[in-house]
C-alpha cells in the first residue's frame, strides 16, 4: 500500500523539518538576538539571579507590596506548575475566597478607606501574575511607609517611577511589576 | 466597558482585515501552484520532498483515495505521537526527568492534538519533556492545520473543476500548506514573540531565591508517591517553607507560534496564553490574537479568488463577522458589568471587572476579546480562565463553539464548514422558491444534502449526548469542581469543545481521568472525521458535476439578502440545537446569581 508507505515517510522527514530542524533554528537565533527575553527575563542583582520580570513572587510580609493572589498548589506561586482557581463566580468558596482577603487587607491598614482595587483579591490566571494596577500599589503605600518607617510619598514616588503606562501607549492595561517595586523598597535602605 | 478597551477591539479588527486580502491572495497563488515570492526559493525543496514522499505532483486523487491519505496519514502520526508521550522517559532532551505519560492520557493527547483540537489534559510545564513538546506535539500543531487547509483545498476545487473525477492531491496540499504558509509565518511570529519575553531554550528549570520566604501545608504522599490520608479522608499535610523558586524554560517560542497560527491552542504551559511566559506583553497578547483569526479569515478571500469571484468570499467573510462582534462586544460587556459577588462583600471595590483568572497586563476588555475569538475559531487557547466568567461571559464562548465552528473555526475546518452551512441556506431558499438550489454553478442535489446533514449532525449528537452520559455516570460527575449549574456547564462545555474541536474548557473540571480522556477522545475523532469525510464525498460529487451557468433563477449568494439569511440559517440551527442544554447551564446560572 503506497499511502502507508508515504504516510509513514512523510512523517518523520516532516518530524525532523517542524519538529527538530525548525525549533532548534529558532533557538539559536533567539539565543543570539534576545538572550535575555529568550531565557526567562531573569533580573540580576551584582550577578545574582533574583527572579524574573515576568514570573511573579508571593508576598504576604506588610513590610513589602502584596501581588495577585495567586491559585497555584501546594504553594503560591508555583512556576513549576501554573493555575487560575477556576472558581464561578456564584462559587460559595470563591465568596469565601474574597472576603478573607478582604479581611486581611483590613487588618494590615484599618485606617485605609480607599476601595479595594479588585485585582489584590481575585485569583490571576496563570498564578503567576508579575503585575498589580498602578491603584493597587498606591492602596499598599501606607501600610508600607508605616512598616518601613518612610514617608508615604517617598514611598508614593516609588510607585510612580515603577508604573509601566500601557504598551505603545494603547496596547493592555497600565501595571506596576511587583518583584521590581519590593527590590527598588529594599534598596531605599530602609527595612 | 472603557473607551480604550473598544479601541483595542477596533484596532484588531481593522488589523485583521487589513491582512486579508494580501495574505488570502498569496495562499490562493499557493494552491494554485501560481508565482508567488516564495516559490522560486522553495519549489526546489517541494520537488525533493515528493521525491523523498515517493508522491507526482500531478497525481491527482479521487474523493476516495483522497480521503483515505488523510486517514491513513492521522492514524500513523497518533500513533507516533502516543509512543513518544509513552516513552519520553528513555528519550533526550527531557531535564526535568518527567516520567511517562499515562496511557489513557496519552491517547486523549495523541487524538487531541491529531484532530487539531488541542484539548488538554495535562499541564505542559510538569508533564511533557522538551522533545515531546517540539518534536511531537509541535509537529502536529502544524500538519493537524495543514490537513485542515488541505481538505478545503479540495473542496474548493469540487467547485472549480467540471465532470472532473479527482479532486487534487492530498500530500501536495499538505505540503504546500506547511512549506509555503504556516511554517514562514511561524518563523516570524516566533522571533516576535522571543523578543517581547516568550521563552526559547533547552535549559532545565531555573532556580532563583524568594524576596520572601513562603510557609505552606505540604501534602504527605508514600514512598510509592502517593497522598497520605488522615482518619477524616482528608489529604495528610505537614507544614514547610520555600526560599526559592523554579522557572520553567523550553523551546516555548517556536511552539506558541503554530500553536496561535493553526488554531491548535494547545499551551506551553497549563495555563496556556494567561502565562507570563507563553503571552508576557499586550503587545505579544495583541499578536496571538491577531494569529488566531488571521489564517481563517484570510482563507474565506482565498476560497473567493480560487472560485474566479472574491464576491463569494467576502459575502462569508462578512456573515462571519456580524455574529461574531455583536457576541464579542456582549462578553466584554458581562466580564466589566459589577460582579453580583461583590455587592455581597460589604467592603467598597473598585470597579475593574471581573478579575478572577484573569491577568493585569491583559485586563478585562482583552480577555473577552481572545475569549470570543479563540472559540469563533477553533483555537482553544485561553488568556484568561474561562470557568471563572461570569455566567454570561462564559456563555458567549460557550455558544460559538456550539456553533459549530464555523465563524473562522478552525484553519481550513472553519471555513469547509461554512461553505456547508451555505449549501444548506442554498437549498433552504430553493426549497422555498421552488427551484433547483445550485451555487457555485453546481447543482445542489439529495447526495450533498445527506452528507450537508451528517456535517451537522454528528459534532452536536456528541455534544448532548456525552454530556448526557457525563451528567448520569459517577465518572462523569466526579470531575465537577463548581457546584450548581456551574458544573453542568463544566461538562456541557467540555464536551462542546471537544466535538467541535476547539480545545478549550472551563478547566475546573477534572478530566485527567479514564473515563474523561477516553470519552473525550472518542468525541474528538467523531467530531472531526464525522466531517472532513462527508465534506470530501461532496468535494468528489461536485466535482462530477458539469458547470451550470447563471441563469434568471439562480439565488446570488453575494447579496445582503443572503447573507442575512445565512445568518438565519446558523444561528437557528445553533440555538435549536442547544438552547436546552445553554439554558440547564449558563442561562439558569444567571437566574438565580441575579434573584
Amino acid at each position: 500500500m503506497a499511502v502507508i508507505k508515504t504516510s509513514i515517510v512523510s512523517l518523520a522527514v516532516f518530524t525532523i523539518l517542524l519538529g527538530v530542524v525548525y525549533p532548534l533554528a529558532m533557538t539559536g537565533v533567539s539565543q543570539l538576538i534576545f538572550p535575555s527575553r529568550a531565557n526567562g527575563s531573569i533580573i540580576e542583582r551584582n550577578g545574582k539571579a533574583v527572579g524574573s520580570a515576568l514570573i511573579g513572587q508571593p508576598f504576604s510580609a506588610p513590610n513589602y507590596f502584596w501581588g495577585r493572589p495567586s491559585a497555584t498548589t501546594p504553594y503560591p506561586y508555583n512556576a513549576g506548575s501554573s493555575s487560575g482557581s477556576n472558581l464561578g463566580q456564584n462559587n460559595p468558596e470563591l465568596h469565601k475566597a474574597l472576603a478573607d482577603r478582604i479581611a486581611t487587607l483590613k487588618a494590615a491598614d484599618p485606617e485605609n478607606a480607599a476601595p479595594i482595587p479588585v485585582d489584590l483579591i481575585t485569583a490571576s490566571g496563570s498564578g503567576l501574575d508579575p503585575h498589580i494596577s498602578p491603584e493597587a500599589a498606591l492602596y499598599q503605600v501606607r501600610r508600607i511607609a508605616r512598616h518601613r518607617g518612610l514617608s508615604e510619598a517617598a514611598v508614593a514616588s516609588l510607585v510612580d517611577n515603577h508604573k509601566e503606562p500601557q504598551q505603545w501607549g494603547i496596547f493592555g492595561e497600565p501595571v506596576v511589576n511587583v518583584l521590581r517595586l519590593n527590590l527598588a523598597l529594599d534598596e531605599l535602605g530602609v527595612k | 466597558m472603557t473607551e480604550n478597551g473598544l479601541l483595542q477591539i477596533g484596532l484588531y479588527f481593522v488589523t485583521l482585515v487589513l491582512l486579508i486580502k494580501p495574505l488570502g491572495s498569496y495562499m490562493a497563488d499557493v494552491y494554485d501552484d501560481a508565482p508567488h515570492i516564495f516559490r522560486p526559493a522553495l519549489k526546489p525543496v517541494e520537488r525533493l520532498l515528493y521525491r523523498i514522499f515517493g508522491v507526482k505532483d500531478d497525481d491527482d486523487m479521487s474523493w476516495k483515495q483522497y480521503t483515505a491519505s488523510v486517514l491513513v496519514f492521522t492514524l500513523f502520526g497518533g500513533i507516533l505521537l502516543y509512543l513518544q508521550q509513552r516513552f519520553q522517559n528513555h528519550l533526550p532532551l527531557n531535564p526535568q526527568g518527567f516520567p511517562a505519560v499515562s496511557w489513557d492520557s496519552s491517547i486523549n493527547t495523541a487524538v487531541s492534538f491529531l484532530t487539531n483540537t488541542n484539548w488538554q489534559g495535562y499541564g505542559g510545564e510538569s508533564t511533557m519533556s522538551y522533545l515531546t513538546q517540539m518534536a511531537g506535539l509541535a509537529v502536529h500543531n502544524f500538519l493537524s492545520a495543514a490537513t485542515g487547509m488541505a481538505v478545503l483545498a479540495a473542496l474548493i476545487r469540487g467547485f472549480t473543476r467540471r465532470s472532473a473525477q479527482t479532486i487534487g492531491n492530498f500530500w501536495v496540499d499538505l505540503t504546500r500548506s506547511t512549506l509555503y504558509i504556516l511554517l514562514p509565518l511561524s518563523i516570524v511570529f516566533t522571533l516576535v514573540l522571543v523578543s517581547q519575553g516568550v521563552v526559547q531554550n533547552f535549559k532545565p528549570y531555573k532556580t532563583v531565591p524568594l524576596m520572601q520566604k513562603v510557609t505552606y501545608d505540604k501534602p504527605v504522599v508514600d514512598s510509592q508517591g502517593n497522598p497520605v490520608k488522615d482518619a477524616s479522608g482528608k489529604d495528610k499535610t505537614e507544614p514547610a517553607a520555600l526560599t526559592e523558586q523554579s522557572l520553567p524554560g523550553g523551546p516555548a517560542a517556536s511552539q506558541i507560534a503554530i500553536k496561535q497560527l493553526g488554531t491548535n491552542g494547545g499551551g506551553f504551559f497549563n495555563v496556556n496564553s494567561a502565562h507570563p511566559y507563553e503571552n508576557p506583553t499586550p503587545l505579544s497578547n495583541f499578536l496571538e490574537a491577531l494569529a488566531i483569526l488571521l489564517i481563517p479569515a484570510a482563507l474565506c478571500y482565498t476560497f473567493g479568488k480560487m472560485i474566479g469571484d472574491t464576491r463569494q468570499g467576502w459575502a462569508v467573510l462578512i456573515t462571519m463577522f456580524v455574529i461574531l462582534i455583536p457576541l464579542l462586544i456582549f462578553c466584554y460587556y458581562a466580564e466589566t458589568a459589577d460582579a453580583p459577588y461583590v455587592k455581597g462583600l460589604g467592603a467598597a471595590i473598585s470597579s475593574g471587572g471581573n478579575m478572577e483568572g484573569k491577568e493585569v497586563r491583559i485586563g478585562a476588555a482583552n480577555s473577552a476579546l481572545w475569549a470570543a475569538v479563540t472559540t469563533a475559531a477553533s483555537n482553544g487557547s485561553v488568556n484568561a480562565m474561562h470557568d471563572s466568567f461570569s455566567p454570561l461571559g462564559g456563555l458567549v464562548p460557550m455558544f460559538l463553539i456550539q456553533l459549530g465552528e464555523i465563524i473562522f473555526g478552525g484553519v481550513g475546518s472553519g471555513l469547509y464548514g461554512m461553505i456547508i452551512f451555505v449549501v444548506i441556506a442554498v437549498f433552504v431558499a430553493g426549497l422555498m422558491v421552488g427551484r433547483t438550489p445550485e451555487y457555485l454553478g453546481k447543482k445542489i442535489e439529495a447526495f450533498e444534502m445527506k452528507m450537508a446533514a451528517l456535517v451537522i449532525l454528528i459534532p452536536a449528537v456528541c455534544v448532548l449526548l456525552g454530556t448526557g452520559a457525563a451528567v448520569v455516570l459517577k465518572d462523569g460527575i466526579a470531575g465537577i469542581a463548581n457546584p450548581g449549574p456551574h458544573g453542568f456547564s463544566e461538562i456541557l462545555y467540555a464536551f462542546s469543545s471537544c466535538a467541535n474541536n476547539n480545545g478549550s474548557a472551563f478547566a475546573g473540571l477534572s478530566v485527567n481521568t479514564p473515563f474523561y480522556n477516553i470519552l473525550l477522545a472518542i468525541v474528538m475523532i467523531a467530531g472531526r472525521f464525522g466531517v472532513i469525510v462527508p465534506v470530501l464525498a461532496v468535494a468528489g460529487s461536485l466535482a462530477q458535476k458539469k458547470y451550470v451557468p447563471v441563469g434568471s433563477g439562480t439565488l446570488p449568494t453575494h447579496t445582503p439578502l443572503f447573507i442575512v439569511f445565512l445568518i438565519g440559517i446558523i444561528i437557528i440551527v445553533g440555538a435549536l440545537t442547544f438552547l436546552p442544554a445553554i439554558s440547564l447551564g449558563p442561562v439558569a446560572e444567571h437566574v438565580i446569581a441575579a434573584k
